[in-house]
């Protein structure tokens, strides 16, 4: 009574995985594809192909990868909160390797979709982490995410406290957790926003190199190219060379809504006050570069 | 006791004369030597060990058994123990399977203490401790708990479920000798934060009081009166409705504390406040384990560093601290021992860790966010090997992560040999090393051949039988085995139940194990104290013949709804001498 399934079995037989993984909701990086194995990578049902990106100019970290700028297709550019029916290895890091589809093994043809084990759904929503009590033993609840019963193995109480912790701040700031602060990125001129979370960056070099990687599609020019330097005040002097000779200037939005130039404070106090960014044409700067200017008389 | 100046007298006592057994020669020593040598031995082992040598020894060892401790609650009846043990003083109690704690195991499941406690105020009327994890417990046992146990002192409720608030009260008001009042881990409901002020003013008694699981606001100043009377308190750990201010209160009256918890640590203080803060942590000149520190920010942190220099368990699995602020703190606290906490972090926190603690012998890593996949961060497999190179006394871990290699776990073995819990939990299923592509078999085979001392495993990632080959070959002191979405065939498990002579524990979900994996453990199962396998291969006639081939074995089924009629779902067997049990809910099979 043998009911493993093909991705449980050896290597030799994952061609034969391919087909049953076709026919499953996943989800994943888009832009990659089914049988891309390569660390970094994930798919979605639609997108561009990726396999290029990997590890070009990428930090060595791959889990920086998923948002420093790690090029992805145009199903990105909602959000990036896309959620889809569930697969436990969605996520850049999906490797369709046998044993990367998570479902009972009785399930045999009925891959993925008929476990009872699975909660699907296949509306978008945004990440919210389940709360333990939430989920019912073997039922097939549609819940904001696919999950399985009881993984990873955590305690109800942790659960359940963790979830309570990332709710509340989520109310408060509508977008932060406790390890997480996503603002949008908008560039000038690009079809479409992006979102970073400035948690993930300790300088504004990181920052910089990230939204270039994000947005050089769009030719940041020389403004990419020079960065801002590593270090947690931005030179006004250099800020005025890039001024000079680049397009574009990377401005925020604070908590008072008012637009600033990114790099005048300390990158603690910018990501305590900031609400989002753009990446301003230069020409439509020229109001906010005075006040550089006149810094970088005031030094000399 | 006094001993008897006469040995020969030993001969009329009834001992001996029920001795029936092959041994004519009068016991060497009388009794009550016997019986006071015993009294010494505290360990459950040692006691059983004792117990099996002979007549004698089987009752002296009953006679003088205070301490009972039950691992499996329907391996044994009440009816059993209370004839077997007549001066039991405190007793330990776990109930459900420990996938309960994940919620494979619906409600009203079982493990209600109900039945032992009336027996126990029947038996046991001078009871005064009683430990409890994953059992059911009412607000009526409470009640009878406080009620019917003159002199009791010490509960300890873990995992445990069934009770309110009230419950609480009934303990407090009636329990006038009460020292340990400890819940941990609970879903309970919690109605109110009254039951605190149920304490008596007079009572003083309590040296350990942790209600930090439940969620109502008590009174403050109840608490603090209550705290101010409790001279010998030194585990105080409360709750998240208690602020800094007031936890500074609290400190001013308790410097004694060994123990502490922290309320939620997320409140605007006034520079002023936080200087009387951080002196009143300074005064705790006896600190030892600090936990709770629930939506912690950086800047408070510092007020704790005072008071950091004689901790060795640092509980910050609450705190989603990041690695700088992390760091920081850490480098205050030489001492530890035991570190838990939130992959928040990450891999640069870890290496903090490699580097500031060099006495470290526990760690455990939690997910902050374990189901937003998309972002998979937290800690990797360098975090782990930096932990593994400061800290060579590590032996136990539990590390949650995304990710992991074969090589690095090679190396995390090679620098800390003496793994004795080594957990790790890759939190994808199935996943593979992620440089190579290759299963995980060999990390586990390192763990195993390297780790002579392991005692407990978890094994995750992409596994295949090989995987379980080294753990039957290698792992000879392996006593508890969990394992999830692994294995290949019932190679695997028949490795594992021919192999480790120690096992005790196995648990085991969504494994391709099938009815020749189960079949081939039948005479092992009553060697360990469970099995639990779930979604897995199994079916209800495997079931049947495995409970009519072993009498001694429970054997009980419960069905997910949707699969087929020949399905096991979940298989939860376990060695009893008290016979299948009567309280089986309908949807538990008791084969």
């Amino acid at each position: 009574m043998d009911k493993i399934p093909d991705k449980l079995s050896s290597s030799s037989e994952k061609n034969e995985v391919l087909n049953l993984e076709e026919t499953e909701l996943r989800l994943g990086l888009p832009g990659s594809e089914f049988s891309d194995k390569k660390a970094g990578n994930g798919f979605s049902l639609f997108g561009k192909d990726l396999k290029d990106e990997t590890n070009n100019g990428f930090s060595q970290n791959p889990l920086k990868n998923i948002f420093s700028g790690a090029k992805r297709g145009f199903s990105d550019a909602i959000d990036g909160s896309n959620k889809w029916g569930l697969c436990i290895n969605g996520g850049s890091e999906v490797d369709l390797g046998k044993n990367d589809v998570l479902f009972s093994p009785r399930g045999g043809g009925n891959v993925g979709v008929k476990n009872t084990n699975i909660l699907q759904s296949c509306q978008p929503t945004t990440p919210q982490p389940v709360e333990g009590k939430k989920i019912e033993h073997g039922s097939t609840t549609p819940a904001s995410k696919a999950q399985v019963v009881g993984w990873p193995p955590i305690r109800s109480f942790r659960k359940n406290t963790l979830a309570t912790n990332l709710s509340r701040n989520n109310d408060v700031t509508g977008n932060s957790g406790p390890g997480c602060l996503y603002v949008k990125v908008s560039m000038d001129g690009a079809p479409y926003l992006r979102k970073v979370d400035l948690k993930t960056y300790c300088s504004y070099a990181d920052l910089s190199s990230a939204l270039e990687k994000m947005f050089s599609c769009f030719t940041i020019g020389q403004y990419a190219s020079h960065g801002l330097r590593g270090k947690e005040e931005l030179s006004e002097c250099h800020l005025m060379d890039l001024l000079d000779r680049s397009e574009y200037v990377l401005t925020y939005e604070d908590k008072d809504g008012d637009w600033m130039l990114v790099g005048d404070v300390p990158w603690e106090m910018f990501t305590d006050s900031c609400k989002r960014l753009r990446i301003m044409k230069g020409s439509e700067a020229s109001g906010l570069a005075p006040r550089v200017i006149e810094k970088c008389k005031g030094q000399n | 006791m006094q001993t008897d100046p006469n040995p020969k007298k030993s001969k009329d006592s009834p001992s001996n004369s029920a001795n029936t057994e092959s041994t004519q020669l009068p016991s060497p020593f009388p009794d009550e030597v016997l019986e006071k040598v015993l009294s010494f031995l505290n360990s459950d082992k040692d006691r059983s060990s004792v117990s099996l040598v002979c007549k004698d020894w089987y009752n002296a060892e009953r006679w003088t058994r205070t301490k009972l401790f039950i691992g499996n609650c329907y391996s044994v009846s009440p009816e059993i123990v209370a004839r077997r043990f007549s001066k039991i003083k405190s007793v330990t109690l776990k109930g459900k399977p420990r996938f309960s704690d994940f919620n494979l195991v619906p409600q009203n499941w079982g493990a209600d203490v109900h039945y032992w406690l009336t027996m126990f105020a029947n038996v046991y009327p001078f009871l005064e401790e009683l430990r409890l994890k994953r059992m059911t417990v009412s607000d009526e046992s409470l009640e009878l708990l406080a009620t019917a146990f003159p002199g009791f002192r010490a509960l300890s409720l873990m995992s445990c479920d069934g009770f309110s608030t009230d419950g609480l009260k009934a303990i407090a008001t009636h329990c006038r000798n009460l020292t340990e009042l400890d819940i941990q881990d609970t879903d309970i409901d919690d109605f109110s934060g009254g039951w605190l002020s149920c304490f008596p003013e007079n009572f003083g008694s309590l040296e350990v009081l942790n209600f930090a699981s439940l969620d109502s606001e008590v009174n403050f100043d109840a608490l603090e009166r209550l705290v101010s009377r409790c001279k010998s308190l030194r585990v105080l750990k409360v709750n998240k409705s208690i602020t800094l201010d007031q936890l500074q209160r609290l400190l001013l009256r308790a410097p004694q504390l060994m123990e502490l918890g922290t309320g939620s640590f997320q409140e605007d203080l006034l520079p002023g406040q936080i200087g009387d803060l951080g002196n009143a942590f300074g005064n705790c000149k006896n600190l030892q384990t600090l936990s709770g520190l629930w939506e912690v920010t950086s800047i408070y942190l510092p007020v704790l560093y005072a008071a950091c220099a004689s901790l060795t368990f640092l509980n910050l699995s609450y705190a989603a601290l990041r690695s700088v602020e992390f760091g920081n703190l850490l480098a205050h606290c030489p001492n530890l021992r035991r570190l838990w906490v939130l992959d928040t972090v990450e891999d640069k926190g870890l290496e903090a860790v490699g580097s500031s603690c060099p006495l470290l012998e526990e760690l455990r890593v939690f997910p902050a966010d374990p189901y937003d996949q998309h972002l998979h961060r937290g800690v990797t497999e360098s975090g782990f090997v930096a932990v593994s190179r400061g800290c060579s006394k590590l032996h136990y871990v539990l590390y949650f992560c995304w990710q992991m290699t074969n090589a690095a776990v090679a190396t995390i073995v090679q620098n800390c040999p003496n793994f004795t819990h080594f957990r790790l939990c890759i939190m994808n299923p199935g996943r593979p090393d992620y440089l190579t592509n290759e299963p995980m078999d060999e990390a586990f085979g390192a763990v195993v051949k390297t780790c002579t001392k392991l005692q407990r495993l978890s094994v995750s990632g992409l596994l295949t039988d090989l995987t379980f080959e080294y753990i039957g070959k290698y792992a000879k002191n392996l006593e508890t085995l969990s394992v999830a979405f692994a294995g290949s065939s019932d190679r695997a498990m028949q490795f594992v139940l021919e192999g480790c002579p120690k096992l005790r524990k196995l648990e085991i979900r969504d494994c391709p194990f099938g009815n020749a994996a189960l079949l081939s453990g039948l005479e092992k199962y009553e060697t360990m104290r469970s099995l639990w396998m779930s979604s897995c291969n199994v079916t209800i006639n495997a079931c049947r013949r495995l409970a009519r081939e072993m009498p001694r074995l429970n054997v009980e089924v419960m069905k997910d709804k949707e699969s087929d009629d020949s399905q096991a779902d979940k298989v939860y067997v376990y060695r009893s001498v008290a016979g299948p049990r009567k309280d089986a809910p309908p949807f538990v099979l008791t084969l």
